[in-house]
């Protein structure tokens, strides 16, 4: 896979700007690439390729259902369509057409949603997403991936380029550290391992992952051996090491920056509660809107902070401690 | 321009394919027949006498390409794939039953000659354009054909769609809209008005022909003229009467999702002048 960007770990960077930057190189080098967007390119950092190839950006205006129909025919004429908006409206406004036309004809079309979640701030809830994970894991023939960095979307991009079928892309609006390492590779449906802990393994995705890492780093303290896995692919889920490290710590901790129902908690549990059932705590929004507010006021309103997930590995060990 | 047209031979067409539809949906026990009688002129010109297309190799990068946004009319579509040799229509026995590549509503991964998966209603004119698009940018002179019910068009999307083809100057589209004027719940200008018509593709942008749907020179001369307008979108708005073909049917509101019995088929049968065997 050949680099053109080199977001290094350690820098902060909003996803949804390593997208605009990765789709442009690869607009370079791919000339069956098209973008679709509706009306939000300078959000969603589509713009950036729009400038480059104009003849091969198309603005549908504020009309996602006909941008997905006109992004699943260009898909049937031997086009990549990457289609973009906020990710309420790509899964949301436009759920019937992305079922239909594009995962029922099993259509080569990528969906790269930004301003997913809550910290798209001070917009508020209608433009806050919380439900779209669960939106597109229940399409047959959709697979889903949340990076949690910038390095990682640009592995993303890079690799569903190169893979037939519908995709779902769950990008964010805020900077966000760079926590994958220099050499990381991502393949679709493998989870990354940070380590695997013996006292319970924290299984998240998007930016719950770097709040995961420094949740086991504090508890490194406590003498609590936790584990953080990034489970970027939400769809196929990698059932492998889910029950791997369940295996391991026999209790588990999911965090997302999505509700509780149907998203990657959802996901975790329905493979834990056939295959190895073990106590599970899912942090995630509790069936609720979100509200306007900064960012992280809003994280800690929605009960998305590193003390939440403390609090949920020290749940599920006492759960634990009083089963075995 | 194909020479020496044999209206006579495409009316004969169309009498089979009214008759293959019937068959089908008879033996499938329900679907949707006054729609698919009503746009059977229609899509018999298109694949006999318009479009271009190879049925050995339904991929073929340059064939034109039918959109059937209307699904429920999957019998009509069906019968003309067909009897255009991208099937055996011994198939068409199959309809709507468990394991047919038939099914009640056209799809995609079943079917060769299908383009899109279709069914739920408003969204075949957006994949129409895209494909359109693509078909420009590599600068392929196919066509795309994308026939609409009138009731189908109070979908919101199809007027994003309409918008979105003439922004893009997109005159390798052509839309039909299959003007029947009935819809499952009634009379389309009871249900839910679309006219008028003309005025409203007018003000989106495109080109219009008005013609009947059901006189198989009209037709083939809209289409003609639809290929020789450039810089714009074309609709041909295609006046037609549901359940066409068949007296007892046509005009029949009922007749929309229902299919014939078998002693309704033996009567339409008479009518089209097929003799039953057996």
């Amino acid at each position: 896979m050949g680099k053109g960007l080199e977001t290094k770990t350690g820098t902060a960077k909003a996803t949804r700007v390593a997208y605009g930057e990765v789709l442009l190189e690869l607009g370079k080098k791919r000339q069956d690439i098209v973008v679709l967007d509706a009306d939000l390119s300078g959000s969603t950092n589509t713009g950036k390729f729009g400038k480059a190839f104009p003849d091969r950006f198309f603005n549908i205006g504020i009309s996602e259902q006909d941008m997905m129909g006109t992004a699943a025919g260009l898909s049937l004429a031997g086009k990549l369509p990457f289609a973009s908006t906020f990710a309420i409206f790509a899964t949301g406004r436009a759920w019937e057409q992305v079922r239909q036309t594009i995962c029922y004809s099993n259509l080569n079309v990528k969906i790269v949603a930004t301003h997913g979640g809550i910290t798209v701030g001070e917009d508020g809830a209608s433009h806050q997403s919380v439900e779209d994970l669960t939106l597109m894991r229940v399409l047959p023939n959709m697979t889903i991936i949340v990076p949690a960095d910038a390095k990682e979307t640009e592995e993303v991009i890079e690799v569903i380029s190169d893979e037939y079928g519908p995709t779902y892309v769950r990008l964010g609006r805020a900077k966000v550290p760079v926590i994958m390492p220099e050499d990381y590779r991502f393949n679709i449906g493998k989870a990354y391992i940070f380590h695997i802990g013996k006292d319970a393994n924290i299984i998240s995705c998007g930016i719950m992952v770097e709040k995961a890492l420094k949740a086991s780093e504090r508890l490194k303290n406590d003498g609590l051996d936790v584990g953080v896995i990034n489970m970027s692919t939400i769809k196929p889920i990698d059932e492998e090491t889910i029950i791997s490290v369940a295996k391991t710590s026999r209790a588990i901790v999911t965090a997302e920056e999505h509700s509780i129902i149907g998203g990657l908690g959802s996901a975790v549990t329905e493979v834990l509660s056939e295959k190895y059932p073990v106590p599970v705590k899912r942090i995630g929004v509790k069936d609720c809107f979100g509200c306007s507010g900064d960012p992280e006021g809003l994280l800690k309103l929605y009960s998305l902070t590193v003390e939440d997930i403390i609090a949920g590995i020290r749940e599920v060990v006492r759960m634990k401690d009083n089963l075995w | 321009m194909k020479v020496a047209v044999d209206i006579k031979d495409l009316e004969e067409k169309a009498r089979l394919i009214r008759i293959d539809i019937l068959k089908m949906l008879t033996l499938a026990g329900s679907g949707h027949t006054g729609g698919s009688l009503s746009a059977a002129d229609i899509v018999t010109a298109l694949y006999f006498y318009k479009m271009r297309y190879n049925p050995k190799d339904p991929s073929w990068r340059e064939r034109d390409r039918f959109i059937l946004s209307k699904g429920h009319a999957a019998p009509l579509l069906y019968a003309a794939l067909s009897r255009a040799g991208y099937f055996n229509p011994e198939l068409l026995k199959t309809l709507r039953k468990i394991g047919s590549p038939l099914q009640g509503h056209p799809s995609r991964q079943s079917l060769p000659g299908v383009e899109v998966s279709t069914g739920s209603l408003g969204q075949g004119l957006s994949v129409a354009n895209g494909i359109a698009l693509g078909l420009r940018l590599d600068g392929i002179d196919s066509r795309v054909y994308c026939l609409l019910g009138d009731g189908e068009i109070q979908e919101g999307q199809i007027w994003e769609a309409s918008m979105t083809a003439a922004h893009y100057h997109l005159d390798n589209i052509c839309a039909i809209v299959d003007n029947n004027g009935l819809q499952i719940d009634g009379p389309v200008k009871e249900v839910m008005r679309v006219d008028p018509l003309p005025q409203k593709w007018n003000a989106f942008g495109w080109h219009i022909i008005e013609t009947d749907g059901h006189n198989m020179g009209e037709i083939i001369t809209a289409l003609d003229e639809a290929e020789t307008i450039k810089g714009k979108p074309t609709v041909i708005i295609a006046h037609t009467v549901k359940g066409k073909g068949v007296s007892f049917f046509e005009g029949r509101v009922e007749y929309h999702g229902i299919a014939p019995t078998q002693e309704e088929l033996t009567r339409a049968l008479k009518e089209l002048g097929e003799v039953q065997h057996g």
